[in-house]
């Protein structure tokens, strides 16, 4: 700690040198800012002066950092997403592009209408929330193993995580090859134990828990890291009075350290919801086309076969726009949350 | 008893930061029971993966008749899977690095300088929380929300017109859509950049750099001469998360450069449709293309697996 203080003494002090040696940089800071000393430009200071009395004392200077990354990034995020709006409210559809003189619901109506659109919303909830409750429970699971001050952390954690570093594309490849009816891991392993094969992507009754299961895979590691790292922050106090208390050791996570965990579960939750709303990767490569395996099709591959198979274009818009407010059911409640914890 | 239970009793027992784990190591059953949990779940988290290595080594008949996780014997070993898949997807893992490594650096630099300009800098409080907010909300957004439009985008841009000089050199000017994917990521990729930044220069010590600023250094001075030589290892967390995801993504490339046989087809792309016919499935190639395409974030996760982890944790 103070080795960085000395450090960032060090640094500071050559800056500061610098800058009273050398007069180059007044240009980069055309409104004067904190140095009162400095010739600010008359005029200009007219207007930085008024904003940054609005905003605060850097807010002009510091825009020059912050606003071009934002505003690219608002035009490709927010403005696609009203942009996304309209095209939803038009009849686009085929080649050519939208006519914005006639704007109605019809494609919102169509939606409800069409049975297609129910099954894939329905499916949609099915996989958002099996597949966050099962990788919660299996990310914590693992983190309070890796916890218990085991040898080879490291190498268990890095595998457990492994899967997290592949492509869906390349998951997805692994998993219809586990899959496979004939000559699959899954069927093989059932069989030792005396359970008959299975047709996992076949049959649509079931098709829906192989793939969370497969994304569970995927996932469990992530939620041990994000777990991992709460349990780190809890202090071993903690651990330690319950110990005093004579707490089995079940009792003492399920009583004192889990409820310290409600930030971690919340970030992870947040993250993993988000992605079931929008799993389209994995469940394109399984069948390496845009219709997925019957009883496994999802908003989210429903929007894009819509779009770029059928060029039903305002049909998929409309579609976007209500998984746009599912996930904003999701996230909005969490950053209020985070604004109400003072991290925004 | 005492002898096994400190082989795998792990650390040091006089070490003052003792928690409940290590006194629990003494009980030699829980132990045991305790690795072999850990062993079981390495296996399940493999499975997958050797199942997968040991298929693409496998001819035709060896997929068939051999179990799925036993390597091939001699008779039914064959390179010649791997060799189709790289002749299959070589082309593609070089599109795939043309986009990939400019739009990570890119996208790494443009959150570091937003996280910077919001976070150390004095503006008020109140007016910096919506601004975040709307980076935070970006990270979440279903890609599916803005893809229609981002397709339109792309198509009312002449963006083909302006590179005009690219294709005189005979380059394909399929190669646009290699283009489109580093904007469309860099604007894609900037809020998760820009909050794993702001983490990290929250933590910075601000007394320094409000010290630097009462001496009269601007803010771009700080960020040249304090900020950016301290972001060293942020910079790595964020530049191996980005590689990763830009990597690995397929709704992008499906959307700009849409069909396999472009020139400009990226590895995940060739990868969606390899071994798949009208004949059926094959599976040995399907397996040494997952693995040639899975190379390059593989060998990142090995030797940066920390920082991954980092990445993902935040």
């Amino acid at each position: 700690m103070s080795d960085r203080f000395r450090r960032f003494r060090r640094v500071i002090a050559r800056v500061v040198e610098r800058d009273h040696g050398d007069g180059a940089d007044e240009r980069i800071s055309p409104d004067g800012g904190v140095v009162e000393e400095r010739q600010p430009q008359q005029e200009r200071r007219g207007i930085v002066g008024r904003l940054n009395e609005r905003f605060g004392s850097d807010f002009v200077e510091s825009s020059q950092f912050w606003l071009p990354p934002f505003l690219l990034m608002a035009l490709f995020v927010y403005g696609a997403i009203i942009w996304n709006v309209l095209i939803s409210l038009t009849d686009f559809r085929g080649f050519g592009s939208p006519d914005y003189s006639d704007l109605d619901f019809e494609m919102y109506g169509r939606a409800f209408a069409d049975s297609g659109f129910v099954d894939a919303a329905f499916q949609t909830f099915a996989l958002l929330i099996a597949f966050t409750l099962a990788t919660l429970l299996v990310g914590l699971g693992l983190a309070i193993l890796i916890d218990r001050n085991i040898r080879f952390e490291n190498s268990f954690r890095t595998v457990y995580l492994l899967p997290m570093s592949l492509s869906f594309v390349v998951t997805a490849q692994f998993w219809a090859w586990m899959y496979n009816y004939n000559n699959g891991v899954v069927n093989i392993v059932l069989g030792w134990i005396g359970i008959d094969r299975i047709n996992w992507i076949g049959n649509s009754q079931i098709v829906l828990w192989a793939v969370i299961f497969a994304l569970l895979w995927q996932f469990a590691g992530y939620a041990m890291v994000v777990f991992l790292a709460g349990l780190r922050a809890i202090p071993t106090e903690h651990y330690e009075a319950a110990q005093v208390d004579g707490a089995s050791t079940a009792r003492m996570y399920w009583r004192v350290i889990i409820p310290q965990l409600k930030g971690s579960t919340i970030s992870a939750s947040v993250v993993l919801m988000v992605f079931a709303l929008k799993a389209f990767d994995f469940l394109y490569s399984l069948v390496g086309g845009y219709r997925p395996p019957n009883g496994a099709d999802i908003l989210a591959t429903k929007m894009v076969r819509e779009a770029y198979a059928n060029l039903n274009w305002a049909y998929a818009s409309a579609i976007a726009i209500m998984l746009f407010l599912m996930a904003l059911g999701v996230v909005g409640p969490y950053l209020y949350y985070q604004y109400k914890q003072g991290n925004l | 008893m005492t002898d096994r239970t400190r082989t795998d009793g792990g650390t040091v027992p006089t070490e003052q930061s003792r928690t409940l784990g290590d006194r629990l190591a003494v009980i030699d059953g829980y132990r045991v029971v305790l690795y072999l949990l850990l062993l079981g779940i390495l296996a399940f988290f493999l499975a997958p993966i050797e199942s997968g290595l040991v298929t693409s080594f496998k001819n035709g008949p060896g997929v068939i008749e051999t179990l799925p996780i036993t390597p091939p014997t001699p008779e039914y070993f064959t390179l010649q899977k791997w060799q189709t898949a790289l002749d299959a997807l070589g082309r593609g893992l070089l599109n795939s690095a043309l986009y990939a490594v400019p739009a990570t650096v890119i996208s790494a630099f443009l959150g570091s300088i937003a996280a910077y300009g919001i976070t150390q800098s004095n503006w008020k409080a109140r007016y910096k929380a919506p601004i975040l907010a709307l980076f935070v909300a970006g990270i979440f957004i279903p890609y599916q929300a803005v893809l229609v439009p981002l397709s339109r985008f792309w198509s009312v841009v002449p963006l083909q017109e302006w590179l005009g000089f690219v294709w005189a050199l005979g380059i394909s000017n399929d190669y646009v859509g290699i283009v489109e994917l580093i904007v469309t990521h860099v604007a894609y990729g900037l809020p998760i950049c820009t909050i794993l930044f702001r983490s990290y220069y929250k933590n910075m010590s601000e007394e320094m750099i409000e010290a630097a600023r009462l001496d009269g250094a601007t803010l771009r001075r700080i960020y040249r001469r304090v900020v950016l030589p301290l972001s060293g290892p942020m910079f790595a967390v964020v530049l191996i998360y980005q590689f990763t995801q830009i990597w690995n993504d397929l709704l992008f490339t499906l959307v700009l450069v849409s069909t396999e046989s472009s020139p400009a087809a990226p590895v995940v792309l060739i990868l969606a449709g390899l071994g798949t016919s009208l004949e059926g499935q094959d599976f040995a190639l399907r397996m040494a293309g997952a693995f040639i395409a899975a190379l390059p974030t593989l060998a990142v996760y090995i030797a940066f697996g920390e920082e991954f982890a980092e990445g993902v944790a935040t």
